[in-house]
């Protein structure tokens, strides 16, 4: 490794071992965070206590409103620390109505962009229903903000984006991830589970990262951006997304381009992950425009 | 393993759309029909076991990649048709037991045909049409999301063989460290948590609650009755918004989600406050 | 779950709030506030049973420093006495910035 890349290395601020609360801050304009339902309003869910989890006073789940690049933004970041970073019916609604509330505003005339910050294994069990009506609702609120602003998706690690919440990276404007990050509808040890060790051994972990890993998903297209573990750097990265708007056409609604390239695949096989980037691209239909 | 028979979806299907079969060129696994319903043609849609399906992961009735993408083509067809004229009614008939779980599945990014599906139905919806759901069976986790929760409307048989939840209780189990019995205990006291649609239809999601005396073998006039619910549920989703706020105004959601309310308000509050 | 409530002799007004920690195996969340009076109040909500003599014992130590008239609410998941001086003073530290 050349002295320059050490040295980044050394001096790299980690963006992946900031919480929620530090992540949120990082990436709007320095002194325009302000969080909004915080601890202290103490919304906590009103179904954890019972079942003897000890409820956190945000729910697990950070509002901060601010700008990004001059632009009002409102980024709104799980706590992977909490719960896995479930959704439950307060940390979903609050992502929800923040979603909602940015979408008014665009409607008044003031456009402003979303940033979710996804380390979550999906729905909370322990609020199971509610859990996964809130991503219901969650990807309603995305549809219609989208049209306006973008709504970017950001996943760095360590717990990554699974479960209902991989849903809504699939409808985000933009997906940004880390190496370290991964994304998936469902994780390794779920499939081992239902369909066995040869389907997916969860021990290994370089398969998991070759096929879930955020430099899979940005080799095959499926997220728009790999960047470093260095904050200003994944803080440069969102705000290039927010300025470069809404996309021509969303990818979850590029639905020729991608049936194809699933009809295109050898479904009687296992594919090399590495050999999929490939296989993937292999006689692609002209890009949809609609 | 909640019971899962698979026939349900087909059932419904012939019984509403009059036949049960999937589109030229779509996985035998959507069936797709376009049909009367009161006094609009409708589409008909519905994910079905298919054996023979291509991709190992998805023959027992999952919701995978060809069928993300074929509910997504056969949505979007009927807003690009409806783009200038009447938006016709959209009915999702939902018996599935979940997503597919392979690797073949997440390698080729499943979570992306299930949002290209979720993404088409919502956008219907938003576009005028109105999305209805009827629940004839199972319907978890992914597989629901993908197809059936963007729904204007959704209604459900009150049968023991519907259920409405994030995971199978075996498996919410093991992940949550208890028993099955201690799980089934809990779930009673918790409502969100119960695996009984009775107990589902107070969280005020449900539009109605249908009672059908056998839903594998419906007599003609309960499917005389539902068809007329449907038509019911088709005119309110007209009379009132695009988006899923009638979820929030419930009776139900008065009594079960008031943190869902609470944070609603505070937060409107306090970023208006901001302005 | 348990709710363990102490109380101790404050002399110092607090003029800042702050917030430290997370709910997560092993950690907890700190919430400190001024309080009016001379005392200083803790409410803990802990999902660790049976541990009443160690968090006295770890806030006895702490309020043997520390004389703020302040409500601290803790949020623990199993946190150890080590986490918790820590949270503990980290929050002190964020009051006093």
């Amino acid at each position: 490794m050349s002295d320059q890349r050490y040295a980044n290395f050394i001096n790299r601020q980690s963006f992946i071992e900031l919480d929620a609360r530090e992540r949120a801050v990082a990436l709007l304009d320095e002194g325009t965070a302000r969080e909004l339902v915080g601890p202290f309003d103490r919304v906590e869910s009103p179904w954890l206590a019972i079942q003897d989890v000890t409820p956190q006073s945000d729910d697990g789940c950070v509002v901060m409103k601010g700008k990004i690049a001059g632009k009002a933004a409102v980024v709104v970041a799980l706590e992977g620390a909490f719960q896995g970073g479930s959704m439950g019916e307060v940390s979903g609604e609050k992502m929800t109505a923040a979603l909602d509330l940015a979408c008014a505003d665009n409607e008044k005339g003031i456009p402003t962009s979303a940033v979710i910050l996804l380390e979550t294994g999906g729905v909370r069990l322990q609020e199971a229903n509610l859990g996964l009506a809130a991503i219901a609702e969650l990807m309603a609120s995305i549809l219609a903000l989208r049209k306006h602003s973008p709504v970017i998706c950001l996943t760095a690690g360590t717990v990554g984006c699974f479960g209902g919440m991989a849903l809504a990276a699939g409808l985000a404007s933009y997906v940004v991830m880390t190496r370290e990050a991964r994304l998936g509808m469902n994780g390794p040890e779920v499939i081992e589970q239902e369909n066995g060790v040869e389907e997916f051994d969860s021990s290994d972990r370089a398969l998991i990262w070759a096929i879930h890993g955020g430099e899979q998903r940005f080799a095959t297209g499926l997220a728009d951006a790999l960047v470093e573990d260095d904050t200003p750097r994944v803080a440069e990265a969102i705000r290039k997304l927010v300025l470069q708007g809404v996309p021509p056409v969303h990818r979850s609604s590029q639905v020729t381009l991608y049936r194809k390239r699933i009809e295109n695949l050898d479904s009687s096989v296992q594919w090399d992950p590495k050999e999929f980037r490939s296989l993937w691209l292999k006689g692609d239909a002209k890009e949809e425009t609609v | 393993m909640s019971d899962f028979t698979g026939v349900r979806g087909t059932v419904w299907f012939r019984a509403l759309a009059g036949q049960a079969s999937p589109m030229p060129g779509d996985p035998k696994s959507v069936l797709t029909a376009d049909a009367p319903l009161g006094n609009d043609q409708a589409r008909f849609l519905c994910v079905v076991p298919d054996p023979h399906a291509r991709f190992p992961c998805a023959r027992h009735g999952e919701v995978g990649l060809e069928e993300g993408y074929a509910l997504a083509t056969r949505v979007r067809e009927i807003i690009e048709l409806d783009k200038n004229t009447t938006k016709r009614p959209i009915v999702a008939i939902v018996d599935v037991k979940s997503q597919a779980y392979g690797r073949r599945e997440e390698t080729a990014a499943i979570f992306l045909a299930a949002s290209a599906a979720a993404d088409a139905y919502g956008s219907a919806r938003l576009a005028g049409h109105p999305v209805i759901t009827l629940v004839v069976g199972q319907a978890f986790s992914g597989a629901f999301l993908t197809h059936g929760y963007q729904a204007n409307r959704i209604l459900a048989f009150d049968d023991d063989g519907v259920i409405i939840h994030a995971m199978h209780k075996e498996a919410a189990a093991r992940v949550t460290l208890r028993s099955v019995q201690e799980l089934e205990k809990l779930a009673r006291e918790i409502a969100p948590m119960s695996y009984d649609i009775r107990d589902y239809a107070k969280l005020g999601l449900l539009h109605k609650l249908l009672h059908v005396d056998n839903p594998e073998n419906p007599t003609q006039q309960e499917i005389h009755a539902v068809k007329g619910e449907l038509v019911s549920a088709i005119e309110d989703a007209r009379n009132s918004p695009v988006d899923l706020r009638n979820r929030l105004e419930s009776k139900g959601a008065l009594e079960m989600r008031k943190a869902s309310l609470r944070v609603r308000s505070l937060l409107a509050e306090q970023w208006l406050a901001e302005q | 779950m348990e709710q363990l409530e102490f109380t101790y002799p404050a002399k110092r007004k607090v003029n800042k709030r702050a917030h430290v920690g997370v709910v997560g195996s092993g950690d907890l969340e700190v919430l400190l506030e001024p309080a009016e009076g001379e005392l200083a109040h803790v409410v803990i909500r802990t999902s660790v049973n049976g541990f009443s003599d160690t968090w006295k014992a770890v806030l006895d130590r702490f309020f043997s420093k520390y004389d703020g008239a302040v409500r601290i609410q803790i949020n623990d998941a199993g946190g150890t006495p080590g986490s918790v001086q820590l949270r503990l003073e980290q929050a002190v530290e964020a009051s006093e910035r």
